[in-house]
C-alpha cells in the first residue's frame, strides 16, 4: 500500500462488550482518506460503542486500529489530534457563551488567543450562529447546538471528523444545512465517519456505506456499487381510485410474469427486468373498475437495499429514533 | 502541540465558572470565619489565636478544596463536558493537574483568610514564613488529591459530597488539630497517623507555634507521599473507570 491510498481509519476486528451485551463484536473496515464513510443501522447496533473505541473514549476487548497507516490501538491518546468528534448528544458548557466554548475548545488543541478568536468567528458565521456568539449555549435551540456542537468539532482542522448521528431532532431546514456543511468538508479534504439511521441522508451524503446491525457488519459497499443492485430493475408505481385488495390474486395470476407489491390498499408496484407495457395493466384494472390516478417510475433507493440485506423495517428504526431523541 | 495552553484554559474556564461564584467563595471564608468566631464567643473573648490558627487554615483548606472537586470533576462528567477533556491530546496526568490546578490555588489562599483576619488581632512576628508557605501549598495539594479521589470514585455529585464529608469531619477530629493526638484514646491514634492532614496541621503548629509533634522534613516528605499516592489513584481510577 503506498502512502497515498493509505487508510485514513483501519479497524480490524474491533469487539466490545459491557457485561452480558456484547454491543460490537468484532468489525472491520477501512475508511479512505477523504471520502464520508457512512455507518448505517438501528437503536443499539453498536455506532456509538464504535465511535468511542475509535476515539479513545472506550477500550476494545480486542482488535487494532490505525490511523493513516499507524496501529494506535495501544495509545489513542497519540492520534487524537488528528480527529474531531461530535456525539450522538451536545457536550459543550451550557453556562458559557457559543463564542467562549468554541475558543476554550480550541486552546484544548494548543491553539493561540488570536488564532482561536478568528477560527471561533468564522466558524461561527458560517454556522449562522454570529447573532447568538454571546448568548449562553444552554439557551440555544437544538438545532443551534447541534450546529455549534459539529462547529466544536472541527475547530482544529481534524484530519478526521467523526459525527454520531448529526441531524437527529434537527427540523428539516437546520438538517439540510448540517448536511450542506458536511459535504463542505468533504470537499476540503476531511474525512468524515458518520453514523446516522437516516437512509437517504447516507445515500446522499456518503461515499461508502457499512450497514450495522446487532454489533456486526452486514453489508459495506460503496453507495453507487450497493444501487446497481437494484438499477437493473424497473418499478413502476400505480395509484388507483379504490382498494385493490380483493383483487390481488387475480392481478398476480393475470401478469405472471411481473413481481408485483402491495405498499397500500391502493397502490400497486410493478418490478420488472424491461421496462413494463402500462396499458394492458391499466386496462385490466379498469375492466374490474378501478381507475388508475397515477403511475411513476420509482427511483431504485438505498432503503430497498437496507431493507433486503437487514430485514430491518425502515419505519420502525425511524419512529423508535423520534420517540428516543436526543439533547 | 503547546500543552500550556491547554493547561492555562482549563485552569482559568474553572476559576471563571466556579470558583467565583458565590456559593464556592462561601465555603472558603464564611465557613472559617464562622469557626473562628465560633472558638473565640466560645473562650469568652479568651482565647489563645495562636493555638487556633494552624486547625482553623487546615481545615479552610480542606473545606475549600474538597468541596469544589464534586463539581469541577463529578458533575462534568455527569453532564459528559468532561468527554471533550478526555478527547483533546494531552495526557490524562496533565488534564487532571489542569483540573485541580485551580482548587489548589483556591485552598491556599483561603488559608489566607484567618492569617490576615489574626494579624490585625495579634503579633505575627515569630512565624516562620517559608515554612508556613510549605505547609499551606503541600496541605492544599493534598486536600485537593483527596478530593479528587473522591470524586472519580462516584458517579452523582451528591455521592461525592456525602463522601467527602464521610471523610472530612473525622479527619477534623482526629488529626490532632483541635485535640492534640496524645489526648485520643491509644487505639485510636494509629488512625491519625494515615491521614494526610495530621501532618499538614503539625506543620503549621511548627510555623506559628513552634510546638510540633514531628519533624518538619518527615511531616513534609509524608505529605508528598500522599499527593503522589492519591494522585496516581485518582488517574488509575480514571483509566480503568471512565475509559472502559
Ligand atoms: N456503557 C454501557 N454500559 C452498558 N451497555 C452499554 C453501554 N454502552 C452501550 N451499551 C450497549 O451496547 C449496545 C450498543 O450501544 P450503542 O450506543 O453503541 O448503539 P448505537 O448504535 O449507537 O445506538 P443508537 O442508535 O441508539 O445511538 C446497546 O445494547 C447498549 O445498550
Ligand atoms: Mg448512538
Amino acid at each position: 500500500m503506498n502512502s497515498e491510498n493509505t487508510a485514513a481509519i483501519e479497524a480490524l476486528d474491533v469487539a466490545k462488550h459491557f457485561g452480558q451485551v456484547e454491543a460490537v463484536k468484532g468489525v472491520s473496515f477501512c475508511v479512505n482518506a477523504g471520502e464520508i464513510f457512512g455507518f448505517l443501522g438501528p437503536n443499539g447496533a453498536g455506532k456509538t460503542t464504535t465511535i468511542n473505541m475509535l476515539t479513545g473514549l472506550a477500550r476494545p476487548d480486542h482488535g487494532r486500529i490505525s490511523y493513516f497507516g499507524r496501529d494506535y490501538t495501544a495509545n489513542l491518546k497519540k492520534a487524537q489530534h488528528l480527529m474531531g468528534v461530535v456525539p450522538d448528544e451536545s457536550n459543550l458548557y451550557p453556562e458559557m457563551s457559543g463564542l467562549d466554548n468554541l475558543s476554550f475548545c480550541a486552546s484544548l488543541y494548543g491553539m493561540g488567543k488570536k488564532e482561536r478568536e478568528t477560527r471561533s468567528r468564522e466558524l461561527l458565521a458560517s454556522f449562522g450562529l454570529t447573532d447568538a456568539s454571546k448568548r449562553a449555549f444552554g439557551g440555544y435551540s437544538r438545532g443551534m447546538k447541534r450546529r455549534l456542537t459539529i462547529a466544536a468539532g472541527i475547530i482544529h482542522h481534524p484530519k478526521i471528523l467523526f459525527l454520531d448521528e448529526p441531524t437527529t431532532g434537527v427540523d428539516v431546514a437546520s438538517a439540510r444545512r448540517i448536511r450542506e456543511l458536511i459535504a463542505g468538508l468533504k470537499s476540503s479534504g476531511t474525512t468524515v465517519f458518520l453514523t446516522t439511521h437516516y437512509i437517504e441522508e447516507a445515500q446522499r451524503l456518503c461515499d461508502r456505506i457499512a450497514f450495522i446491525v446487532d454489533g456486526r457488519i452486514v453489508r459495506m459497499d460503496a453507495v453507487a456499487e450497493l444501487l446497481r443492485q437494484t438499477h437493473g430493475k424497473h418499478v413502476v408505481e400505480l395509484t388507483t381510485s379504490g382498494s385493490l385488495t380483493q383483487m390481488r390474486e387475480e392481478v398476480l395470476r393475470g401478469f405472471s410474469n411481473v413481481e408485483f407489491e402491495f405498499p397500500a390498499d391502493n397502490i400497486l408496484r410493478s418490478i420488472t427486468e424491461q421496462a413494463l407495457a402500462l396499458a394492458p395493466l391499466i386496462r385490466f384494472l379498469e375492466e374490474r373498475g378501478i381507475a388508475v390516478t397515477e403511475a411513476r417510475a420509482v427511483k431504485p433507493s438505498l432503503e430497498d437495499v437496507f431493507i433486503r440485506v437487514t430485514g430491518i423495517e425502515v419505519d420502525r428504526m425511524k419512529k423508535e429514533k423520534e420517540k428516543k431523541g436526543p439533547q | 502541540m503547546k500543552q500550556w495552553i491547554a493547561f492555562w484554559n482549563i485552569f482559568s474556564k474553572d476559576i471563571r465558572t466556579y470558583y467565583l461564584k458565590p456559593p464556592n467563595l462561601s465555603w472558603g471564608i464564611i465557613f472559617p470565619l464562622a469557626w473562628t468566631l465560633m472558638f473565640f464567643i466560645r473562650s469568652g473573648g479568651d482565647v489563645d489565636l495562636f493555638a487556633l490558627l494552624p486547625g482553623v487554615m487546615t481545615m479552610s483548606i480542606l473545606f475549600g478544596t474538597t468541596s469544589l472537586l464534586s463539581v469541577t470533576i463529578t458533575f462534568e462528567k455527569k453532564g459528559r463536558s468532561f468527554e471533550r477533556l478526555l478527547l483533546a491530546p494531552i495526557s490524562l496526568e496533565y488534564l487532571m493537574l489542569a483540573k485541580t490546578s485551580g482548587a489548589i490555588m483556591f485552598g491556599a489562599i483561603n488559608a489566607f483568610v484567618p492569617l490576615i483576619i489574626a494579624a490585625f488581632i495579634v503579633d505575627l512576628g515569630a512565624v516562620s514564613w517559608a515554612l508556613l508557605i510549605c505547609g499551606v501549598v503541600l496541605t492544599s495539594v493534598v486536600s485537593t488529591f483527596l478530593g479528587l479521589f473522591i470524586a472519580v470514585a462516584v458517579s452523582e455529585v451528591f455521592e461525592a459530597q456525602t463522601f467527602s464529608n464521610f471523610f472530612r469531619f473525622p479527619m477534623v477530629f482526629l488529626c490532632g488539630l483541635f485535640f492534640p493526638i496524645e489526648r485520643l484514646p491509644v487505639f485510636l491514634r494509629p488512625l491519625s497517623y494515615v491521614l494526610p492532614l495530621t501532618y499538614g496541621g503539625d506543620i503549621l503548629q511548627g510555623a506559628v507555634n513552634q510546638s510540633a509533634l514531628m519533624p518538619s522534613a518527615l511531616s513534609l516528605a509524608a505529605l508528598v507521599v500522599f499527593c503522589a499516592g492519591l494522585f496516581l489513584l485518582s488517574v488509575r481510577t480514571i483509566r480503568v473507570k471512565w475509559i472502559c
